[in-house]
């Protein structure tokens, strides 16, 4: 009995800490969405409102109309779409030939893969700007895309899933005279879905957040991305907090969507450096 | 005589042998180039000849296009240290380490312990401790552009409320780069309570029970498993947190484009305004050739030295 009215006590302690924690986490959150329901009015009053009054989507509407958040979205999707495929491909062909080619120097051109991870891409972002400049590829969708289509990490990342498919697999497919590129796509690729997966919405998430590099390359407003987009709403005056709340909650909504209903491998992803296999 | 012969025929074909593996050692070879060619060619263009680039941009001085006008040599690299722009943005950087990586790791060690706890409902906490992996810089840094704001601001009066005073957040150079960092703390925490999460979930729960035999209670069992069983994890959130922390460029761009008074002009943020506002693209490559320096550092630094010297398994 007494161990028992123990452990109530202790578990309901714990409920108490979570949930103190979680409201302490989610308070921006809370914040911005909260600001995004209130009138003109009542976002200037002091003290503010920390709960909303109404349920209203009027600030989402005059965000949308007065700034063409639309377009800034579709550019970030085409911008993340690109490069996720991209990443894909090269980091499949790369890491299958790493994984079941055995060949000359073989180490030594996975280290030049490796090398890539510890090169930040602010080190090298002037040449990059003034190589796009000179490509004249600012304001385009290969300006934005085709520097990151190569991934050193998503290559590391799929050859630890090959390395796992037993090589007597291809030794009976070549015998049986398949080719090495349909050995990948037949039999490596289908087996390497979940790998994929992960490989996919981690790149498709790390480009979306993207700000630097859109912001140096993109200065036309129907190539801004997303994040420039909501970022330059600030600037203006015309725009209230509430207006630029509602943007926030409205950029964020994909990638919330993107984390609740593939958490899995978003998370294997994240941790996939972290911890050893 | 055929013995010499069936000796001849036999080296012969050893030979024979000898060149066809070597030439199906060059088949592979360049059959595996041809997968990894995609690849090799875009981290040629867009990693490589920039690296070399950008370093070569720093022996020289520029003129307002980017075009490398004389060759100075180190000279670059001598006025650094004595240039207060530079001496200014790397005490900047280190300070917003030291104010980001502890607080992030520690905060996010309380949050996955708390995770970790087995109760009903627990994968829901998980979940919310874990949400701002899916928050991006920007918009993160708007909220809390709103949140620091000094008449509006629901931060001061939440503190004014619990009989704190106001703090004037980003309009001080005392307290604009710790608005900042708290900005960037709750940033980093989804994902470090992410890895810190999976890492505790990968330690063998046998131990905790021979533990529990023993009689252990939970502070113990904390000290004497969790905690060492967890040091790569740690260590290896200090280096990416680190290595995030001296690559921040969002957050200042957003919440105080360096200000007040250049106190939160970290390292990228400065590169960035040398090169795209005032057009020493000399200088800010000499700048990027360091950030450059202090990451391989950090990065050999964690794959050298302090990798063997952890606890594992």
């Amino acid at each position: 009995m007494d161990y028992k009215l123990k452990r109530i006590l202790t578990n309901t302690l714990l409920y108490i800490v979570l949930i103190v924690m979680a409201l302490l986490v989610l308070f921006p959150i809370w914040t911005a969405i909260n600001i995004s329901m209130l009138d003109d009015t009542q976002v200037s009053q002091y003290p503010p409102q920390l709960v909303p009054t109404q349920f209203s989507l009027a600030n989402y509407a005059r965000a949308l109309e007065q700034a063409p958040l639309l377009r800034y979205l579709f550019n970030s999707v085409a911008q993340s779409t690109l490069v996720m495929i991209g990443q894909l491909v090269t980091a499949c062909l790369a890491a299958y030939a790493f994984a079941f080619i055995d060949f000359k120097w073989r180490n030594l051109l996975f280290l030049v893969f490796l090398a890539t991870l510890m090169i930040p891409w602010e080190a090298t972002i002037i040449p990059n700007y003034l190589l796009i400049k000179k490509l004249k590829w600012d304001n385009t969708y290969q300006g934005l895309a085709v520097p990151f289509m190569a991934t050193g990490f998503g290559t590391f990342l799929l050859r630890q899933f090959f390395l796992k498919i037993p090589k007597e697999l291809k030794d009976a497919a070549v015998i049986d005279g398949c080719s090495t590129f349909r050995f990948l796509w037949t039999i490596v690729l289908p087996l390497a879905r979940p790998a994929l997966g992960t490989l996919a919405v981690y790149s498709f998430l790390q480009t979306y957040n993207q700000y630097l590099w859109p912001l140096l390359i993109t200065n036309d407003q129907t190539m801004r991305t997303v994040q420039i987009g909501i970022a330059l709403l600030q600037d203006e005056e015309r725009f209230a907090f509430n207006t630029v709340m509602a943007g926030v909650v409205f950029v964020l909504l994909p990638t919330f969507i993107l984390f609740i209903f593939s958490n899995r491998q978003l998370i294997r992803g994240l941790t996939a450096g972290a911890v050893k296999g | 005589m055929a013995i010499t012969e069936s000796v001849s025929s036999d080296s012969f074909s050893k030979r024979a042998q000898a060149a066809g593996i070597r030439r199906r050692e060059w088949t592979r070879f360049f059959t595996a180039l041809l997968y990894l060619l995609p690849s090799l060619i875009l981290f040629t263009t867009f990693v490589f000849v920039p690296l070399v680039r950008t370093i070569g941009l720093s022996t020289y001085l520029t003129n307002p296009l980017g075009i490398a006008v004389k060759f100075v040599g180190l000279a670059q690299y001598e006025k650094l240290f004595d240039t207060p722009v530079f001496v200014n943005s790397i005490q900047r950087s280190l300070l917003f380490v030291a104010y980001t990586v502890p607080t992030s790791v520690l905060v996010s060690l309380g949050l996955a312990l708390l995770g970790n706890m087995r109760l009903k409902g627990i994968s829901f906490f998980r979940g919310v401790f874990s949400v701002t992996i899916a928050v991006s810089a920007a918009t993160a840094s708007l909220i809390f552009k709103y949140l620091y704001h000094p008449a509006l601001g629901s931060l001061n009066y939440v503190l004014t409320v619990l009989g704190f005073n106001a703090v004037p957040w980003l309009t001080s150079e005392k307290t604009a780069l710790i608005a900042v960092s708290l900005g960037t703390v709750w940033l980093q925490i989804g994902l470090n309570t992410v890895i810190l999460l999976a890492a505790m979930q990968g330690i063998n729960d046998e131990l905790y029970e021979s533990a529990m035999i023993d009689g252990a209670n939970y502070w113990h069992k904390f000290k004497s498993i969790t905690i060492p069983m967890l040091s790569p994890t740690f260590f290896f959130l200090i280096v990416v947190d680190m290595l995030a922390a001296f690559q921040a460029f969002t957050q200042i761009h957003v919440l105080t484009s360096g200000g007040p008074l250049d106190s939160t002009n970290v390292l990228v943020f400065s590169i960035y305004r040398e090169f795209y506002f005032n057009g020493a693209y000399g200088f800010a490559a000499a700048q990027a050739v360091m950030l450059f320096l202090i990451m391989l550092l950090l990065t050999v630094f964690q794959f050298g030295v302090l990798e063997k010297r952890v606890f594992y398994d």
